[in-house]
């Protein structure tokens, strides 16, 4: 038998192989029967943080549903990539309605469900951020306040990417799109706009409100499967980069995420009934600097002469995060 | 049973005898009546097995009943109006994701200039989305045509609007004849989706069908919907059967055998038409009705048949396509093209302009006399329209046409002639 070196840690990670955890504390796709919810085939970019996570987010509601789960899904990305007719990616029943109403038809399944007696089939509804903090930010709100039982799941990659990378409300300041050009004496994103979509959630108290990254798919996981374990209105926030649209290869799109997570540029959290509960802290804080500088939408920051003082305005704000969720974890 | 009860009620009683699963609603006038009634039934526990939702919109209305009828429940909503234009993308969406959704439409005018009262603006704006549409002349037929709405509905897997006249008919006091649960059971079997959202046999609904397929998938839309021609007129004797009582049908023609001139129209003002003409039968004129329930799809041939022997026909329609002219009528020219009828277009009780029976004579005589235009609009108020044309020549700052013209006519209230 050839040698076969073992790694505890994978390169440049924290996360323990699961080969060295109890069969049971595996994580859902290390399993063999898992379920390839969005199955392989389908027409995402390489190194799509979306498809990545929407696998990783879908197959462990699977899990927790034994199987029995039903996906509402907003026009965008995922929607296309995964449905090019005549071909489907989806092997849970699943069905796209608009690019603004996924929550609320989420909504109509589960009354459906409950109607009908079927306690044990699940809904989630799933959206990009455009999808999520724009457009369909009516209906979502409406789902959350009536408590309806669905998980509603936001993939953020920070863009209308699949009509081209336009700005939306989670589009973060100083980033390039087509829509916030980098141009003129304030390139880029306004500063001072925008919406963080998982504390509006927090506000409406509903049971179960979370963020992720695909760089950390344990934790991305254990989310989903917790608020499995809840009935009501629960919104998981997830960040996925989209190489397209940020300007970054392929390769780096876990990287991408945990420079993310890292320079405290995004928080990840998770709350019940409207307060904290948990944060997954800062490892080795970063400036976020580090997270910028590859990104081809922030390559107007780091010419001749680098914007230090934009720069600065989003250190500010990855600092404020910082504060506020406790991610270096000393509070909470 | 007989009782006497309002309109909407009394659709809010019919909706409820169907057994829907999933009803949703938002509030909009004249609209708010039925669902209402709808929801404390079941509140209070008589409708049982109904998941009654409010929320926050139209969109969300039409969103979530897309939802519950794609995971197989029989499905409910009304609204009207604005709410119908907020509703829009997701009523396209129904019909074509093919999800047998009941929907009455209490007909109201479109602002702006907002206006609450009845016209059918709202639901012929949506002609072209894919959805049967429905117009009731009584409230009994009202009631009558939602029982119906249901099984043809799911028989097509198509959704169904079921239009009734805001205020005329929905807060009207009549007498009607509510069925039993026996009666309603009996005629409409539970719903058996064509599709349906199940782990058991999981599919993709709403999948992205590009140029390859678009056509067909658009064509199959056409040739189901043209399946109502037949089903209707069978459910109705199926109902007539059951129930006792002559209801829906594709159109239906009174005092029309021998009748020169013929009326055609749609909805509550049929009953003021047909007192009309038997005044005017009675003083002699060969003239006649023929009232449309079924506007999409549209009976072209049923309804060539029932005009080719009429010299003229007077489209009578509360409803105008702004820079074309009449929707309806259009909809009859195009029938009848082939046969040598001319055919008026009149325009009438545009929110909520009262039609009387003076004006409904002057109007048909006119016809008969052959002094009536091609396009008219009934007792439209010339002077005030001229005012205001000549003001917006005169000075380009006018100001908003609606507050003028209030100012002209010198009244706010509705104004009966
Ligand atoms: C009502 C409506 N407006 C606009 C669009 C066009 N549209 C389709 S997908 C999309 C962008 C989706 O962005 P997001 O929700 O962030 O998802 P992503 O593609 O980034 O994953 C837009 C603008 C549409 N389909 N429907
Ligand atoms: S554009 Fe971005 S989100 Fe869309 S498929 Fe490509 S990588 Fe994924
Ligand atoms: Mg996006």
């Amino acid at each position: 038998m050839s040698y076969q070196p073992i790694s505890f840690y994978q390169t440049g990670t924290f996360t323990v192989g699961n080969r060295l955890l109890a069969p049971d504390e595996r994580s859902v796709q290390a399993q063999v029967k898992r379920y390839n919810s969005l199955n392989s085939g389908h027409r995402a970019c390489q190194g799509c943080g979306e498809a990545l996570g929407a696998r990783y987010a879908i197959d462990a509601a699977m899990e927790a549903a034994h199987g029995q789960l039903i996906a509402a899904n907003a026009t965008g990305c995922l929607e296309v990539f995964s449905t090019p007719y005549p071909e489907t990616s989806w092997q849970i029943p699943w069905v796209h309605s608009l690019f603004g109403n996924a929550a609320a038809v989420a909504t109509g399944i589960a009354a459906a469900l409950k109607v009908k007696g079927k306690h044990d089939v699940r809904v989630v509804a799933q959206g990009g951020d455009g999808g999520t903090t724009d457009i369909g930010f009516g209906c979502l709100s409406g789902m959350f306040e009536r408590n309806d039982d669905v998980l509603y799941i936001c993939y953020d990659n920070g863009g209308y990417m699949n009509t081209g990378i336009q700005r939306s409300s989670a589009t973060p300041p100083a980033a390039r799109t087509a829509t916030t050009m980098a141009v003129g004496a304030e390139p880029g994103n306004p500063f001072g706009q925008g919406k963080f979509v998982p504390a509006i959630a927090m506000a409406h108290d509903i049971p179960y409100v979370a963020t992720a990254t695909v760089a950390d798919l344990r934790d991305l996981e254990a989310k989903v499967l917790r608020a499995m374990e809840i009935r009501g209105a629960r919104y998981i926030h997830i960040l996925v980069p989209c190489p397209l649209g940020w300007g970054t290869a392929s390769g780096d799109t876990i990287k991408m995420a945990r420079l993310a997570k890292e320079t405290g540029f995004f928080p990840v959290f998770e709350a019940e009934q409207g307060v904290v509960t948990g944060v997954l802290p800062i490892r080795k804080k970063l400036p976020v600097e580090e997270f910028l500088r590859p990104q081809k939408r922030y390559a107007h920051l780091f010419g001749k002469q680098p914007k230090v003082d934009v720069i600065a305005k989003l250190q500010a704000l990855a600092d404020r995060n910082i504060r506020k969720y406790g991610l270096l974890g000393e509070e909470h | 049973m007989l009782k006497q009860t309002e309109g909407s009620h009394a659709v809010a009683e019919a909706v409820a005898l169907c057994r829907p699963e999933v009803v949703c609603a938002y509030p909009i006038s004249p609209q708010t009546h039925i669902v209402e009634g709808v929801g404390e039934l079941v509140k209070s526990g008589e409708l049982r097995n109904c998941e009654f939702i409010n929320v926050e919109s139209e969109f969300a209305a039409m969103s979530v009943a897309i939802g519950s009828s794609a995971a197989g429940a029989r499905t409910y909503t009304a609204t009207a109006s604005q709410g119908l234009l907020f509703m829009a993308e997701a009523v396209f969406n129904a019909s074509g994701l093919g999800l047998p959704i009941v929907m009455t439409v209490a007909n109201r005018a479109i602002g702006a200039p907002i206006n609450i009262w009845n016209d059918h603006t709202d639901s012929l704006a949506m002609r072209d989305s894919g959805w049967l549409q429905l117009f009731a002349e009584t409230n009994q037929e009202a009631l009558d045509l939602h029982i119906q709405a249901f099984r043809l509905g799911e028989e097509l897997s198509l959704p169904v609007m079921v239009c009734m006249d805001g205020f005329i008919l929905t807060h009207a006091y009549e007498r009607v004849d509510m069925p039993t649960q026996a009666q309603v059971d009996a005629y409409l079997p539970p719903y058996s989706p064509r599709q349906v959202l199940d782990p058991a046999e999981p599919v993709s609904i709403g999948a992205m069908v590009g140029p390859e397929a678009f056509m067909e998938v658009r064509y199959l839309a056409h040739a189901k919907q043209r399946q109502a021609l037949e089903r209707m007129p069978a459910y109705a004797a199926e109902f007539k059967s059951i129930f006792g009582r002559d209801s829906g049908g594709l159109l239906h023609s009174y005092r029309a055998d021998d009748a020169e001139t013929i009326v055609v129209a749609m909805g509550s003002v049929l009953g003021t038409i047909k007192d009309t003409v038997d005044e005017m039968r009675a003083a002699g004129d060969k003239i006649g009705v023929m009232g449309l329930t079924l506007f999409r799809p549209f009976p072209s041939a049923q309804v060539r048949d029932a005009l080719q022997h009429a010299k003229r026909v007077v489209v009578l329609e509360k409803s105008f396509s702004i820079g074309a002219g009449g929707i309806l009528a259009t909809n009859v020219r195009t029938a009848i093209s082939a046969l040598p009828i001319d055919t008026y277009t009149v325009g009438a009780g545009l929110g909520g302009r009262a039609i009387t029976k003076r004006s409904l004579h002057a109007l048909f005589r006119g016809a008969i006399q052959g002094k009536l235009e091609f396009l008219t609009f009934l007792d439209l108020n010339r002077e005030v329209v001229d005012k205001q044309l000549a003001r917006e020549a005169q000075k380009r700052r006018s100001g908003p046409i609606a507050e003028n013209l209030l100012r002209d006519v010198g009244v706010v209230a509705a104004k009966i002639v």
